[in-house]
């Protein structure tokens, strides 16, 4: 498989041209990728940490100068005023308790509906398994942003659900779920629904048949196999599902604001109007900084479920 | 439990909350009434209007050369990394990179926007590159992300991969570009097919990024929805959404039939 001789010629060309240059070729392909993230991924973070202790300014960038030249030379200026204002007002408070309380409750509703989902095309035979395999990710291929904003007419006071629900005759006053904290559970469920059954999917393909056979020629009911082997087996690709839907659930901005109302308080929603509302770069750093500080423990979770995912295999 | 009827019944429910939101989208993008509660009967002029809106068209334009770009740069970035990460054995801040490359996957999309907005403004005020934000800005931030992503998929499959055929033509005197890209780049070209799709799709896909980063002039595709389907649902949004479910169903379904006809093979 030799390339035609124009290209390895180009190629020859390039290779010697860096080598002139003082480059290895590995030395480049190390850098590379390496620089590229430092510069916009990583001094990104520094930056908002600098801009987290500084104050807001009606200027061009909106915040004052971490270094100041003064009359004895340069100097650090900084201040811990946007954490105190943070821990202050509740508001803040508030939107990170709330956050914690919707990512997590629709992280078990998506366990709930997931595990079934799960089970069931881990149980199922070739070409019927791939052909569920594949239901499940298509939705993923679409727009989640067209995904969130289905659900509007689903949800909505004249919409889909209420008409077939007052049609039927199970109520005869709309439902008012858009706009309150139900439509945002049901809009991450669905959006994220995906994320737990495919790392369940993963475990439970792997569990051994002949466990579950033994613990029924044993004599155990199938609710117990299930509670004694099929669960605590699975447990690895439980926790991987479930912080596949808490972490980003948490950061969640679409959701809340499409279909959330004026009530429903979310950091990332607070950190976007922080921003683009109220101006305050300064707040919306610290908000920033807060968020992560959160996010440590379930990352670390993550971690764990996926080094016992490996121990598994 | 396997012969039961509760899990099929959970499961068949699983997968209708997943297909009947899509399905009403495309049924409704049919409906000539504006309500959802009225059927107005089947009518195709939301998509007329949709391919006559000027405002759509030019965002999906400007998306779609976002996506091709960032998906193409974050591509190759990535494929980098994941080298750098499974062949090139021991390297210095190789702990430095790995984070690096996970940490995007799981950073929420407003701290990754917020920062990278930060930054772009001081790199303004610093060395006045880049001028202003529009679609190189969004294309710097899309290929960060896509670049972690590809990383991912590529080094799960070179780490599945035999490296003895690499090691083979090493030892047999090629030089390690020429190992890569007659040996390694053909068995990895699955995954670097998925992972640019993969890309592709969140970039084209991204609302939250890209409002941070965008300047006058380059609103993206998802900016110019959101703030119509803010104000309440639309139909011409429907048949776009049609259009890309179409678009995406024919694609994943040929891919898929394709896998299975060379399996079978």
């Amino acid at each position: 498989m030799s390339g035609p001789a124009p290209k390895s010629g180009l190629r020859k060309g390039t290779e010697r041209f860096l080598r002139a240059i003082g480059f290895s070729g590995r030395g480049l392909v190390i850098a590379v990728p390496t620089l590229w993230l430092l510069v916009f991924f990583l001094i990104p973070f520094l930056v908002v940490l600098k801009i987290s202790v500084a104050e807001p300014m009606i200027a061009r960038p909106p915040y004052s100068p971490l270094f100041v030249h003064g009359p004895d030379g340069w100097s650090l200026k900084y201040t811990f005023d946007n954490y105190a204002y943070l821990w202050q007002d509740s508001l803040y408070i508030k939107a990170y308790w709330s956050s914690v309380k919707i990512a997590f409750v629709s992280t078990v509703l998506t366990l709930m509906i997931g595990y079934p989902m799960a089970y069931y095309i881990a149980r199922s035979e070739e070409p019927k398994r791939s052909l569920l395999l594949l239901l499940v990710v298509l939705p993923f291929w679409t727009s989640f942003l067209l995904r969130v904003y289905a659900w509007i007419g689903i949800l909505k006071n004249k919409g889909l659900l209420n008409a077939v629900l007052m049609k039927i005759g199970i109520i005869d006053q709309p439902l008012v779920i858009m706009q309150t904290d139900i439509a945002v559970y049901i809009g991450i469920v669905y959006t994220y629904l995906p994320f737990m059954i495919l790392p369940l999917y993963a475990n439970l393909v792997k569990l051994d048949g002949s466990l579950l056979e033994a613990s029924a020629d044993l004599g155990a009911r199938p609710l117990t196999t299930f509670l004694k082997i099929t669960l605590p087996l699975s447990l690895p690709g439980i926790l991987a599902g479930s912080m596949l839907v808490f972490i980003p659930a948490i950061g969640e901005f679409v959701i809340p604001a499409l279909l959330g109302g004026p009530d429903t308080l979310m950091i990332g929603k607070v950190l976007w109007s922080e921003f683009f509302n109220n101006r305050d770069w300064p707040v919306a750093s610290a908000v920033a900084i807060a968020m992560l500080v959160l996010l440590v423990i379930p990352v670390m979770l993550l971690r764990l479920a996926n080094t016992k995912q490996e121990d598994l295999i | 439990m396997k012969r039961g009827i509760l899990l099929p019944t959970f499961a068949i429910a699983g997968f209708l909350f997943l297909y009947i939101p899509i399905v009403s989208l495309i049924i409704y993008s049919f409906n000539k009434s504006k309500l959802v509660t009225v059927w107005g009967g089947w009518s195709t002029k939301w998509y007329g209007e949709l391919l006559s809106d000027p405002q759509i068209m030019g965002a999906a334009w400007v998306s779609l050369k976002i996506g091709v770009i960032s998906a193409t740069l974050g591509t190759i970035l990535g494929t980098m990394a994941a080298m750098v990460l499974t062949r090139f054995g021991r390297v210095r801040l190789r702990g430095l990179l790995t984070g690096m490359v996970t940490a995007p996957l799981i950073m929420p999309d407003v701290i990754i926007g917020l920062s990278l907005l930060l930054l772009f403004v001081a790199m303004e005020a610093l060395i006045g590159w880049p001028a202003g934000r529009g679609v190189l800005t969004i294309v710097i931030a899309h290929t960060t992300f896509c670049m972690a992503y590809v990383a991912v998929v590529v080094q799960s499959r070179l780490v599945d991969m035999d490296d003895s055929i690499e090691e083979a033509a090493a030892d047999l005197g090629a030089r390690p570009l020429r190992v890569f890209f007659d040996i390694t780049l053909p068995m990895i070209a699955p995954a670097l097919i998925s992972g640019w799709l993969l890309s592709f799709t969140l970039s084209l896909d991204d609302l939250v990024i890209a409002s941070f980063v965008s300047g006058p002039g380059s609103s993206t595709l998802p900016m110019v929805i959101f703030s119509k389907v803010r104000l309440g649902v639309s139909p011409d949004i429907n048949a776009l959404a049609t259009l890309i479910v179409l678009a995406v169903a024919i694609g994943i379904g040929t891919s898929w039939f394709v896998m299975r006809r060379k399996e079978k093979k």
